[in-house]
């Protein structure tokens, strides 16, 4: 009894320790956005502000258009998010559910490109993006991202799991193929797309070096891109830039903290099988 | 249709007269993703691996055939030698760092005691943290002469570390952002293969009088290792093709301290305008990446295989 004791407090407080190591960032960067830079160089540094001032996050929406780096990165990431569930969940019920010649091939073909590193394909994609006039447009930023083995392989684990009775009823009552799939096989996968979707939201969101190679101009900043300009104009206000490291980080981890259950059934889903 | 919805068991005759219709469909369905794939993954691959031996800036239409050359060139490219070792030094930092830590973190959740709830968003959270925020973050951190880092050190009568700006320990701090990030990734990933050990085993082996050690050792390890297997080749992979916290941090340096791969094929191809070198770069990087996958998940999987 009294070691069992021993060991659940020192689980415990290591647990805390660690705890306060990953959440540290969180509260630097928190309590730095509201110093003044005078505070925010001080030593020894404080971890409450001596004097809060709120106005550094407007300084993030005045000296740079960053509510447009905001627009730019949440029409990105919604846009892939949506195509991409879609695609995948008709290819996964295809190739999960459905009898067809050569389903095996395609699925080994888009399981091989899995071992594919996206970056060793930067030349010929910059290359087809120049043909195909994606140099600094929304097409450019959305249409590499929307093709994704991994999820097709997800949607594809998920359809396993499909009941072949609805898929008969279904047939039964004179739905074609595409309408089982439509009105049948996608309404009943909601949690599974919200899990997949938040993840690639998340993933959008914070793309770099692709936006960075494919756009030019100011207008077409992401926010990751914004952030490092901003980094570039402002390197010594600290306290500036930690207020909009906090405000490029809001989106992602409010949806983290609503659909964080989501998040983990997700992140499961694709260790299972892995 | 009709013909088929009056029979009611599986006959031979409608599995035929269905798989006319379903496959068209099954066609219809997959399509958009299999010419998605072709266009950014296929063509692409293929691409990399044919301007390899070309020599071209890019811009100009005119490519000329050199062979092996580009190949030559980055073997015998100092920077590109340097570059290699300093992935593998990556490498072998990254992934026992986020491997181990995603266990221990799971192992620790799995006592279950109360708060774990909060623990496990708190480690977890991180991950919605874009890259480049956790990169200034960091910075800021381990700023050398201001940062909460040499702050602790000083307090407790260490001296004041350099940080980024020395090769070695910036390559440290890179690795220490990104796995800061990806570590509650795979912790969930260990959690839910942790919880899935069937509980009789463990209180079997709790009642022979094995320790926790123990049990955990010969019951839950053998039990979660194609799991392991799973988060080494996964963690190796996204060692293998960080940039984007190199980039903001260090730019690769100071010293070539950081410059890994994909930052070589990066400047090789915005820098330099050399496509030829940054495609052969891009070649042996994928195969890296494939032949290091394929030998961790022989020799991890091995063992399992054989009982």
């Amino acid at each position: 009894m009294r070691t069992s004791a021993l060991r659940r407090w020192s689980i415990r407080a290591l647990m805390i320790l660690i705890g306060i190591v990953m959440f540290f960032p969180f509260a630097w960067m928190v309590s730095s956005s509201f110093k003044s830079n005078k505070e925010v160089l001080a030593y020894p540094p404080s971890l409450i502000p001596g004097e809060w001032h709120p106005e550094n996050f407007v300084h993030v929406f005045t000296d740079v258009p960053f509510a447009l780096y905001m627009l730019n990165s949440a029409i990105v990431a919604v846009t892939v998010t949506v195509v991409a569930l879609i695609l995948h969940a008709m290819s996964g019920y295809a190739l999960a559910t459905l009898r067809f010649r050569g389903r095996e091939a395609i699925f080994i073909g888009i399981i091989a490109t899995m071992m594919v590193p996206f970056y060793s394909l930067l030349v010929p994609l910059l290359n087809i993006s120049k043909t195909l006039g994606w140099i600094d447009s929304f097409a450019g930023l959305i249409i590499p991202w929307i093709p994704h083995a991994f999820g097709i392989f997800l949607m594809r684990q998920h359809f396993l799991g499909f009941p072949r009775e609805l898929k008969d009823a279904a047939a039964v009552d004179g739905a074609g193929t595409l309408r089982t799939f439509f009105q049948v096989a996608l309404p009943t996968s909601y949690p599974m797309l919200a899990s997949l979707g938040i993840i690639y939201f998340i993933g959008n969101w914070d793309r770099f070096l692709w936006p960075l190679i494919i756009t030019n101009s100011p207008e077409m900043l992401t926010v990751p891109l914004g952030l490092v300009q901003f980094q570039g104009q402002y390197s010594t206000q600290w306290n500036l830039l930690m207020a909009a490291a906090v405000v490029a980080s809001i989106p992602t981890l409010v949806l983290f903290i609503l659909l964080q259950k989501r998040i983990v059934a997700g992140v499961t889903m694709s260790g299972i099988k892995g | 249709m009709i013909a088929s919805s009056l029979t009611v068991g599986p006959s031979p005759r409608r599995r035929a007269h269905r798989g006319a219709g379903e496959g068209r469909a099954a066609w219809v369905l997959v399509l958009p993703d299999v010419l998605g794939l072709c266009l950014i993954y296929v063509g692409p691959i293929l691409f990399t691996i044919y301007l390899s031996f070309f020599s071209w800036n890019g811009i100009s239409p005119q490519r000329t055939f050199v062979g092996f050359d580009n190949y030559r060139y980055i073997f015998s490219d100092p920077v590109w030698m340097r570059s290699l070792g300093v992935s593998f030094a990556y490498l072998l930092m990254y992934v026992p760092l986020v491997t181990g830590g995603a266990l221990f973190l799971a192992v620790l959740l799995a006592q279950k005691l109360r708060g774990t709830a909060l623990f496990r968003t708190i480690f977890f959270l991180p991950m919605a943290v874009p890259v480049v925020v956790a990169a200034i973050v960091w910075q800021f951190i381990f700023q050398p002469s201001y940062g909460f880092v040499n702050f602790l050190l000083q307090s407790v009568g260490l001296p004041a570390q350099p940080w980024l700006s020395s090769p070695q320990q910036a390559l440290v701090v890179v690795v220490l952002v990104s796995a800061w990030k990806q570590v509650g990734y795979f912790m969930i990933i260990f959690l839910a293969a942790i919880l899935a050990v069937p509980k009789d085993y463990l209180e079997a082996a709790s009642l022979d009088g094995a320790g926790s050690f123990r049990r955990f050792w010969s019951i839950t390890w053998p039990t979660i290792r194609p799991t392991t297997a799973f988060v080494v080749v996964m963690t190796s992979i996204i060692a293998l093709q960080d940039f984007d916290q190199i980039f903001v941090l260090t730019k690769g340096g100071p010293d070539y301290g950081t410059y890994v791969q994909v930052y070589y094929i990066y400047e090789q191809m915005l820098r330099y305008l050399h496509m030829g070198p940054a495609s052969a770069a891009s070649v042996v990087l994928f195969l890296i990446i494939m032949v290091l996958s394929i030998a961790q998940i022989r020799l991890l999987r091995g063992g399992r295989d054989a009982d």
